[in-house]
Formats: C-alpha cells, structure tokens, sequence
C-alpha cells in the first residue's frame, strides 16, 4: 500500500553510526509507508533497529549518524529539512510514546506543569484553560480525577498511571502521527492491556496515524493496520495484521510459534534457535539464514529483496504459505 | 510449628509480611513437591515477589512458617556457614538480568567461585563441571571468558540459571526470570527451563504477572491480589474453568490471535 | 540522496554524546597527563637532570637574574633555583600521594565495611567521617603540629585522616546502592561469606569511583602540603619543596626578585590543575562506562 497519500513515507533508508573508531551500518534498508489515520505494526527483536528507524524519522539520531534514503512527512522531506523546521514538526505534527516514561518527565515538577508547559509557553495558551484542557484530555486517557493529579508528582503515579500521562502530553499538541515505542514493554499485562486499548481508542476516534514498535507481534497485530517485521537492520516482511498467519517469510512464522499464550495445554513453544544478528554482522546472504530451518544454498550467498508475496511482501528466497508447511496443524489448534 | 509433610519441599503457611502499616503479603500457604512447578500470578503490588523473597531467605516474614525439606530456612541474618548449608534447598533467579551478574566477573569465574564453595572438585574436574552447566544452560563454553555486559540479555538470563544450577539446588524460585526479554527470547528461555527441570527434578516457583508464559512452565497456578491469593488450581483447571473474575480479567490482558485489548471496568489506583 | 546531522537531543542519544566527551576527554588526557608524567620524570631523575646539587650555597651568586648558568636564577642563599625546583618535586609529589593513597585505602576499608554490616558500626563510621569532614585539614594540623611537633610524617598523617571523608562518604554511598543489586541477593543465598562479597565483588565494582576520588584529590592534597610547607609546619629548610619555596622567597619579593616564589607557585598551580583535569577525565572515563 505504498499510496501517494501516504502521511509517512520512508524510503531506501540505510544509517551508519561511528561507534568506537567504526563506522557500523545500522539500518540496511528501511522501506515504510503509513497513509493518514493508518497504524503500522514495526516488530522486531532487540537490536534489529526498529527503534532507531523511529528516531531517524524523527531525526533524534547522534552526531555522526549518516543518513541515506529518504523519509517524507506529509509530502515534505525530512531528510532535507532544516534543523529549526525538524523540530517545528517534532513539537506539533508527530509526538512520541517511549517505553520508560520515568526518565522522559522532570521528577520534581507536577504532571500539571509538564501537560501544560508547552501550551502556556509556545501557544500562548492562558493557564487556565491549559489545566482545564490538560484535565479533559486525562479523562479521555481514563484518569477519572484529572484535577487532583494534575497537582500530583511522578512519583506518586504507578507506571501505568503515568504513561497514561504521557500519552495525554502526546495529544495535547494534536499530531498527526503518533510514534510509541514500546510503550508497554515495562507494564504488567493488565496494564497493558488497558494502555494499548486507550492508545488504540484514541487513536481511532481522532483520526491519529501511529508506528507502534513492538517486539510482541501479537500486540501489534491487535492494535495495527499493518505489520513490518524487522530483522538485522532490513525490514524483511511487510503484510496486513489480518494475514499473519500466512506469513510468508520463516521469520515471521518463527516469531508468531514463539510467542508465549494462552494456546492450551497442547501448544508447544517453538523457540528460535541462536541469537538475532546485529546489522554490522550481516554477511552477503540473508540475514536470517543461519537460523532459519528452510535455508538452502542460495540464502547464504544472496541477499534477498523485498518483492510483493502473498498479502504483502516479503524478503525471502523461498517464501510460502504455512498452511503448506508441517506447521499447520498446530497453528490452527491455537487459532480455536 | 506446622506438622510436616513427607516429600514436601516447601511448605509455607499462613504467611504475612508488613512494612510499617501497608500489608503486603497476607495468610499465603504455598506447597511444593519435588520437580512440581508452581507460578505465582499478578500484577505489580500483589505481593507475589514478597513471597518469593521470603521462601528465598531474602525477607523475614512477620508471621506464619516456611519449611523447606522439613527444616525452617536461615533468616535474611543468618551467618554463612548456615546459608552456604541451606543454598542446595533454594536457589533464585531475578527478573533483571544487567544487575543480577556481577559486572566485572567473567561467567565462568561466577561459576567456578559457587563450585569451590559446594563441591570437592578441584582444577580441571573443576572447570570441566563448569563447562559442562554453561552447555545446559545453552551458552558456548568459550562464552565462560565473557564479562556479562558482552553478553545479551537473553544469554545473562542463561549465565544467572547456570550459576544458580551450580549448587543442585532442589527449588529454583524464578521472579518475573522472563519478564524483561524480548517475546522470542523468552520462548528459549522457557523452553530451557523445561528441559532443566525434566533433567534434574529441580521444582520451580515461578513468579510472574503475565498468565501467558505459564502453561508453558507450570502446572499449577496462585493468583494473588492485593496480598492475598484469590485463586489456585492446576493450570489447566485455572485457565479453563476459573470463574474467578480478576483470574478472567488476566487470562482476558494477555494478547493473542484475534485480541483486542480492553479497558477495564474502572478500579481504584 | 541526502545526509544530514542532526546535534543530540533527549536520552536515547547519550551513546554518541558520551562518545564526543571521550574524544574531548581524551586531549585534555593528553596533555594533562604529558604534565603530571614529566613532572613525576624529573622528581625520579631529579639527580641526573638538575644542573647544581639544590642545597649549593654560593654567598657570591646571591639573587643572580636569570643567566646561561642558572637558567632560573638563584635564590637568597645563591642556590640554583632550578635545580631546586627539579629535586623539590620529589617531596612535594610524594607527600600527597602519600596522603591520597592512605586516605584511599583506608577510607574504602572503612565505607565498604560500613555499608556492608549497616547498624551501629555504620553510624559511627558516618558520624566520625562527617565530624573530620567538618573539621578545615589545616586547622587540624596545626593543633597536631602543636602536639606533635612540625615535619613532613606529621603533616602526611594528619592530612591522610583529613582526606579520609572524601574518599569514604562518597564510596560509602556508592557501596550502599551497589549492596541493594540483585547479585548480592544473589551471592548471599549462595553461601558466599561477606567478607568475599566485600572484598571480591563491592571493591573492584567500586575501583572505579576510587581511583577517581583519590586522582581528584591530589592536587588539593599537593597544595595542603605547600601550604604547610609555607607556615613552617611540614617541609624543614632546608630540604628543597615547592611550598617552602614560595615562602622562603618573600624575602626576594621584597628585595625586587620574586623569581623563587613567582616560578615554584607557577609550578604548584600548573600541576594542580593538570592533576584536576586528568582526575576529571578519568571520572569521565571509568565512571561514564559504568553507568
């Protein structure tokens, strides 16, 4: 879905950091598209540069980060843009959701003064009617006594309560894209669920596109129009959240069999064997083939490409249907 | 003092735990077998990781009694002779993998350090013994040079069951041992831990807030709440039959296929 | 195709900023520790280097300027002043090493202990601590000189214990965080006794911090030493050191030639702030990797 009206275009992206005297690539090459009020599922395992994309499209990344490809917003480059105009997007059009809220607010100062700054100080906004917004705006992220936390410290909201703040900071300017990586990742999974159905409602009722990045596909799946899987700095299957169990690429069908659920007594869990590569480690081949159980001659000498399969597409040598595969059975037992 | 049962390794009763005027744990009985698995289910402030700490020796409790193989175990006090002698009953495994290693030991010195306190074996038997829990634990022998901040959480995770293995002991209690991995890395860690416990008969207390990664470690299930345990039964009885409405609420957060996460009816914070 | 870059922002970008204060970090390394090494070179080969033997005295070369034959003049006693200033570093590097070194090991022994057995033993240590600490190093001397008489093992022992708090209250914070970690909890139940986990696991945990303490007090330690020197209560006359020789040339200042004091205070302040910038930069260095 690679639309013209995509709200979110990122193109070709290929990042190189300077670490300790090297220069690593870390990002091989990222291709997104999220069309207006869209969400993009971006899943991945620590250290296959799904956050770093985040940070490049918002260009958050560190000195000495070089930058290839593009990334569009709204038609506009962002690769392009000058620093001043970057930030003028970062504060008004595309806010963020991070996985620790603790370290991105001041312990010291008041939820009230950190939802209302931005609109007092750069909008003019009269206290007021700032705290009166920002009160509202808790209600609708489920934080029923809105005026008495505003006057609350951080440390006297449990982690829960506070990325609920954080996500009320986030619409508070009213973007258009959303970014929340791993928003939930430090929660118990009752919060969770409750975060992510606020996120998800939000979302929906105001029109709000979203990259969520996730290492759990099952939760992005739930929340998301779409799914990217990353792996080792490449995106390496891009399909519907509604067709992931015909997954094209082993990658994607080895995280789905990983993941631990409620599947029944029966359902056995299929870990991946080894460890995921970083993208500096990548040899010519594909990244996934040492630990991929259908890895032929090919996928250790070529680099596969991003081709339409299936629903979507997919960077795979061999792609094919799982309802082919052995593991069909067992993937319908824990569908029921 | 409780009688004792024959073959328990663990009989906690009635356990409580106060911290000034807050309760954190309240009239919590727990019993184990040998090689049984039991996770203790709930969120945060449930009290589940105070229990634990109080079967691992880590906190005294205020009241009720924790018998492990008939024996009540040395308080958080106690002197090592008396520690070092109850170490093969309890062993434990923490959610955080970047603290639970220390940082400047190589993983193999970590193991090398538990084997010279608890067994005869010397030099090469020595070596070769930690050799030997490096492989069944999954990690390369030649890893046992690496300092743990080259190692992956995933692989610290692995390094931290292989250092707690060193002593045999007969009861691993694991808190949240998977909660900070990634969902793909905790499928090898669980998978791990299954293979341990049908190789050696360890049991396990497993301390968890996510009722997802249970049927696939335990066979029974403790749902505790606000210090108190709400429900309990074998994880099939529990997970399929529970009528309990806050077990429903946490079988009803995990994500699966076809899930859509819901808020709950409002509770208060 | 285009690149751009973009300064760090926000958290997720310290892998790269803490890169650029090592590349920083690393000139002023550089030449901080050029000085601290030759200074330490010439106090070793004080002997070989120096022109005349430092306590020479030449009642006809009295005050001489700077000439061929004494590169740095001579003092009131006709003593070349360089050579004096070349063996001076001898005592004048030493002593606080001396004082930063004591003050290191002891007051490690006393935080870790303290932060490991809590309870009375660490009150006390505190109190005692916070008591020195409140205590001016100077004062204090000059009530022990007055007991014990002046000299130099006078002044080493007496600045060692005024040194003591600033090595172990802040490693005595350091060792009650590093205690709470999950693999002391850990070790614990594993039958490890206390005095390994303090000896083999908190202590080389906490080097780091140590060795950063004891670098960043050195150069006050060397300047509490001249500054003794300069009241009379450390160095004796005539053994040259720097602190003794800012004194001793007042009289020269009077009589127009402040050279003697003018160079061993150039010296002095030289050194100390090459000391405070290496002490910083290896805080930056070791402490920054571990957090």
């Amino acid at each position: 879905m690679t639309g013209t009206h995509a709200l979110l275009e990122v193109k070709n992206l290929h990042v190189t950091l300077t670490g300790d005297r090297r220069r690593r690539t870390v990002l091989h090459r990222v291709d997104l598209a999220i069309p207006a009020g869209a969400a993009l599922g971006l899943v991945g395992e620590s250290g296959s540069g799904k956050s770093l994309t985040a940070r490049t499209v918002l260009g958050l990344l560190p000195q000495g980060a070089r930058v290839e490809g593009e990334v569009r917003f709204d038609g506009r480059s962002l690769t392009a843009m000058a620093p001043a105009a970057l930030r003028g997007i970062r504060s008004h059009e595309i806010a963020m959701v991070f996985q620790d809220p603790r370290a991105h607010i001041n312990p010291v100062r008041t939820i009230g003064d950190f939802l209302t700054e931005g609109l007092v100080t750069t909008r003019g906004v009269r206290r007021a009617v700032a705290e009166a917004r920002a009160a509202a705006l808790l209600g609708e992220v489920g934080i029923a006594d809105g005026a008495r936390r505003l006057r609350q410290r951080p440390s006297e909201l449990s982690g829960g309560l506070l990325q609920r703040v954080m996500i009320a900071a986030a619409l508070l300017t009213e973007p258009r894209l959303l970014l929340a990586d791993e928003p939930t990742t430090a929660l118990d999974v009752t919060t969770q669920a409750e975060v992510m159905a606020i996120i998800d409602e939000t979302r929906l009722q105001r029109g709000l596109a979203m990259l969520f990045i996730t290492h759990d596909l099952a939760l992005a799946a739930a929340v998301c129009d779409r799914i990217a899987v990353m792996y080792a700095g490449s995106v390496v299957e891009e399909l519907p959240s509604g067709h992931l169990s015909d997954a094209e690429h082993p990658y994607t069908r080895a995280l789905m069999a990983s993941r631990p659920d409620l599947g029944g007594p029966g359902k056995k869990l299929t870990a991946i064997k080894g460890r995921p590569l970083s993208a500096f480690e990548t040899g010519p081949g594909c990244a996934f083939a040492p630990r991929c159980p259908d890895a032929r001659d090919t996928c250790t000498t070529q680099h596969p490409a991003l081709l339409p399969a299936g629903s979507g597409q997919a960077a795979c040598h061999f792609p094919h249907h799982p309802r082919a595969a052995a593991g069909a059975a067992e993937r319908s037992t824990s569908d029921a | 003092m409780p009688e004792h049962t024959p073959g328990a390794i663990l009989e906690a009763t009635g356990l409580r735990k106060t911290f000034g005027d807050f309760t954190a744990v309240d009239d919590v009985s727990l019993t184990l077998t040998p090689g049984a698995s039991l996770a203790v289910v709930g969120e945060s402030g449930s009290g589940k990781t105070t229990t634990a700490r109080m079967i691992a020796g880590l906190e005294q409790p205020t009241t009720g009694t924790i018998l492990l193989a008939g024996r009540q175990p040395p308080g958080p006090r106690a002197r090592t002779t008396e520690r070092r002698r109850f170490a093969q009953h309890v062993q434990m495994v923490f959610q955080d993998p970047y603290t639970s290693l220390d940082r400047h030991q190589r993983i193999g010195d970590s193991i090398t350090e538990v084997l010279a306190l608890h067994t005869d074996l010397r030099g090469s038997a020595r070596t070769a013994r930690m050799t030997e829990l490096l492989e069944q634990v999954g990690l390369n022998p030649q890893q046992a040079i690496s300092r743990p901040r080259s190692l992956s959480g995933g692989q610290r995770q692995r390094a931290a069951i292989a250092r707690a293995l060193a002593v045999q002991p007969r009861l691993l209690v694991l808190d949240e041992a998977v909660a900070a991995l990634d969902v793909s890395v905790q499928a090898q860690i669980l998978t791990l831990l299954q293979d341990i416990r049908r190789q050696t008969q360890v049991a396990y207390l497993f301390i968890t807030h996510d009722l997802g990664v249970v049927p696939h470690i335990a066979d029974e299930i403790v749902v505790m709440r606000q210090g108190r345990v709400v429900d309990r039964g074998t994880t099939t009885e529990v997970l399929d039959r529970s009528q309990h409405p806050y077990t429903r609420a946490l079988i009803d957060s995990v994500p699966r296929r076809g899930w859509k996460p819901r808020r709950r009816p409002a509770t208060p914070t | 195709m285009s690149t751009y870059q973009i300064a760090a922002l926000g958290r997720g970008s310290t892998r790269l900023g803490r890169l650029r204060g090592l590349i920083r970090g690393r000139c002023v390394l550089i030449v901080a520790g050029s000085v601290v090494a030759v200074t330490v070179l010439t106090a070793v080969f004080a002997p070989l280097i120096a022109p005349y033997d430092p306590n020479a005295v030449d009642p006809t070369a009295v005050y001489q300027p700077s000439s061929s034959a004494h590169w740095l003049g001579t003092d009131d006693a006709g003593r070349d002043i360089l050579s004096r200033l070349l063996y001076g570093a001898r005592s004048s590097l030493l002593a606080p090493a001396l004082v930063t070194l004591t003050a290191g090991l002891v007051g490690t022994a006393l935080a870790v202990s303290a932060a490991w057995l809590g309870g009375w033993y660490d009150r006390l240590v505190s109190a005692l601590l916070d008591i020195v600490f409140g205590f001016p190093g100077l004062i204090l001397a000059v009530v022990v000189a007055a007991m014990f008489g002046a000299g130099l093992t006078v002044a080493v022992v007496t600045l060692s214990v005024a040194y003591l708090p600033f090595i172990g209250r802040v490693v005595r914070s350091a060792a009650l965080r590093e205690r709470q970690l999950p693999y002391v909890s850990a070790l614990r139940m594993l039958g490890v006794s206390g005095r390994r986990i303090c000896l083999r696991h908190l202590t080389p945990n906490l080097l780091p911090l140590v060795l950063v303490q004891i670098a960043t007090s050195y150069g006050y330690a060397l300047l509490d030493v001249a500054a003794f020197s300069f009241i009379g209560l450390g160095v004796q006359p005539p053994t040259a050191e720097w602190g003794l020789m800012v004194a001793n040339g007042s009289t020269g200042i009077l009589a127009g030639r402040p050279e003697q004091s003018l160079y061993a205070g150039v010296v002095i302040v030289v050194f100390v702030i090459a000391c405070n910038l290496l002490g910083g930069s290896l805080s930056q260095r070791l402490l920054g990797d571990n957090r």
